[in-house]
């Protein structure tokens, strides 16, 4: 049921890991559906290039597997480029997910999301993000 | 690499015998059992001969022993047959938390229909008390159903006190002992059930067959309707080669029980043993006595039971979990819920189900293998970080 890409992204996932003085942390999901993910970003205040980005996820294949695609992606891009990432591209760069794991890839998108937010709180920042968009989320 | 088989509660391959017997009568004995005529005979012959092993096994009559299309079917014929059939005598169901969902479905069905149904709890091993099913009973209770062993953690039930109970009270009671037959003794009289299902793919049979017990005298409905087949209760020409299969099947793991189901045991408690001994914060789910022998329900925790899955298969050793990934919805395992386990415990559950092909140097593998996968998964987990670091879970 899970593609090549979703299995060697399981099998030896990218960027695993915590970040002592992240410049934002997220963690999203909760333990009653089982998933929980929790993204750390080091982002240059300067450039605002995500100069080093780390996870942690309790969670099913797919779960793993799309954070450890989304680190991938980000890596070395600007914020900007980080809040256009959506599921539905972390999925297709993984060749896909079954219909049930999408669910799994929005977890993704959103830990990256809920770290930006709280980089945007420390920072400052007005990256456009606020607290409540995190609450009506669905696997598209 | 490896390749070792730990889903045997899954369902089982098909022993060399049973394919032997199934390969002829596909091959020979294509006549409708219902013809008359030289080709139709030898069918009829063959379907009587597996229904006096079926029963035989059970201890039961052969005019009691009715082939059906699975396990699932036979519950259902039981249970919403029996309820639809006694309906003017009551309208009280009772069964378990912790059943299968062929069981559990069908009382839901029920409720739509109008009856109503008592979900007995389990307490933390599995186990339905007698007190609470005594408490239970009412005046219009007319059928209750409990599995004779549970498929995710083995626990066996008190059928035997239940089904005392419900005979001096004239309940009908239908027991599931998919799980049971061939592993542990069962034997209708002793458990005084008037209904009982088991099914072929878990005895080293095929898949798609199944037996309803169903005592004399005791009243039922079709579920459909068509030729008179097995006394009319399941109308359809009969699916010969599985009948036979299912026959030679349970024959042999009645008779091999003796010696396999306490080798399986052995095998059993060495896993759980070595497996509880080398990796930190795991637990057994279900009981240590009053368990099938060759279930062991194990939780690694703080790992998710999908991903423990998956690697676990990588590794050659094919097993299931109890974790909401792998359930297709957002829920863990309705039975490990009813036994009051927290999420946590039931998304890092593991069912480890042995069978004749497993051997003790596979155990040995198995205790070695899976020390290094809890490892990396929970290197990998934010919950077991939590736990380390003394924080809160999530
Ligand atoms: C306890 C129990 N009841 C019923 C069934 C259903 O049997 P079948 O797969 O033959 O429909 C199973 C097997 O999945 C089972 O374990
Ligand atoms: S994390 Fe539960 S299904 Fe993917």
């Amino acid at each position: 049921m899970y593609t090549d890409k979703v299995l060697d992204h399981f099998t030896n996932p990218r960027n695993v890991g915590e970040i002592e003085d992240a410049s934002g942390v997220g963690e999203v999901g909760n333990m009653k559906c089982g998933d929980i993910m929790k993204m750390y970003l080091k982002i240059n205040d300067e450039s605002n290039v995500i100069e080093d980005v780390t996870f942690k996820t309790f969670g099913c294949g797919a779960a793993i597997a799309t954070s450890s695609m989304s680190t991938e992606m980000i890596k070395g891009k600007s914020i900007d480029e980080a809040l256009s990432l959506t599921n539905k591209a972390i999925a297709d760069a993984l060749d896909g997910l079954p219909p049930v794991k999408m669910h799994c890839s929005v977890l993704a998108e959103e830990a990256l999301k809920a770290a930006l937010l709280d980089y945007q709180k420390k920072s400052g920042k007005n990256l456009g993000l606020n607290d409540d968009d995190f609450e009506d989320w669905d696997a598209e | 690499m490896r390749s070792i088989y730990l889903d045997h509660a899954a369902t089982t391959p098909v022993r060399e015998e049973v394919i032997e017997a199934m390969v002829k009568v596909l091959r020979e004995n294509y006549g409708n059992p219902s013809s008359i005529h030289q080709f139709g005979r030898p069918s009829r012959k063959l379907i009587e001969e597996a229904r006096e092993k079926v029963a035989k096994a059970i201890n039961a009559d052969p005019r009691e022993i009715i082939f059906v299309g699975s396990g699932t079917e036979a519950d259902n014929l039981a249970i919403l047959g029996s309820a639809r059939a006694n309906k003017k005598k009551g309208n009280h169901l009772i069964t378990t938390s912790v059943e299968h969902h062929a069981v559990l479905d069908a009382f839901k069905a029920l409720e739509k229909e109008g009856f109503e149904v008592t979900y007995l709890p389990v307490d933390g091993e599995g186990r339905i008390s007698v007190a609470d099913f005594k408490n239970a009973l009412r005046d219009n209770t007319i059928l209750v159903s409990v599995m004779h062993a549970n498929n995710e953690v083995g626990t066996i039930m008190p059928v035997e006190e239940i089904g005392a109970i419900c005979r001096e009270k004239k309940i009908l009671f239908h027991v599931d002992a998919v799980q049971a037959v061939g592993k542990i003794p069962v034997d209708v009289t002793q458990i005084n059930c008037d209904f009982l299902a088991l099914s072929g793919h878990k005895i080293y049979g095929p898949k798609g067959i199944g037996v309803l017990y169903m005592r004399r005298g005791v009243r039922t409905q079709p579920l459909y309707h068509g030729g008179g087949q097995e006394r009319k209760l399941r109308p359809g020409t009969e699916n010969v080669p599985n009948i036979v299969g299912l026959g030679v099947a349970i024959e042999l793991a009645v008779a091999e029980m003796e010696t396999e189901s306490p080798r399986l045991a052995k095998l059993r408690d060495k896993l759980i043993d070595g497996v509880l001994s080398t990796i930190p914060e795991t637990r057994l789910n279900g009981p240590r006595e009053g368990r099938l022998p060759h279930n062991a329900n194990i939780s690694i925790v703080y790992v998710e039971g999908e991903a423990l899955l998956l690697t676990c298969d990588m590794k050659g050793m094919s097993c299931s979990s109890g974790s909401a990934c792998t359930s297709g919805s957002l829920d863990p395992s309705h039975v490990l819920m009813a036994m009051g386990l927290s999420h946590t415990i039931a998304h890092g559950s593991l069912r480890l189900s042995l069978g004749h092909s497993t051997t003790e140097d596979d155990i040995d593998y198995i205790i070695r293998e899976l020390k290094p996968i809890a490892d990396r998964l929970r290197a990998m987990s934010p919950v077991w970080e939590n736990f380390q670091k003394g924080l809160p879970i999530a």
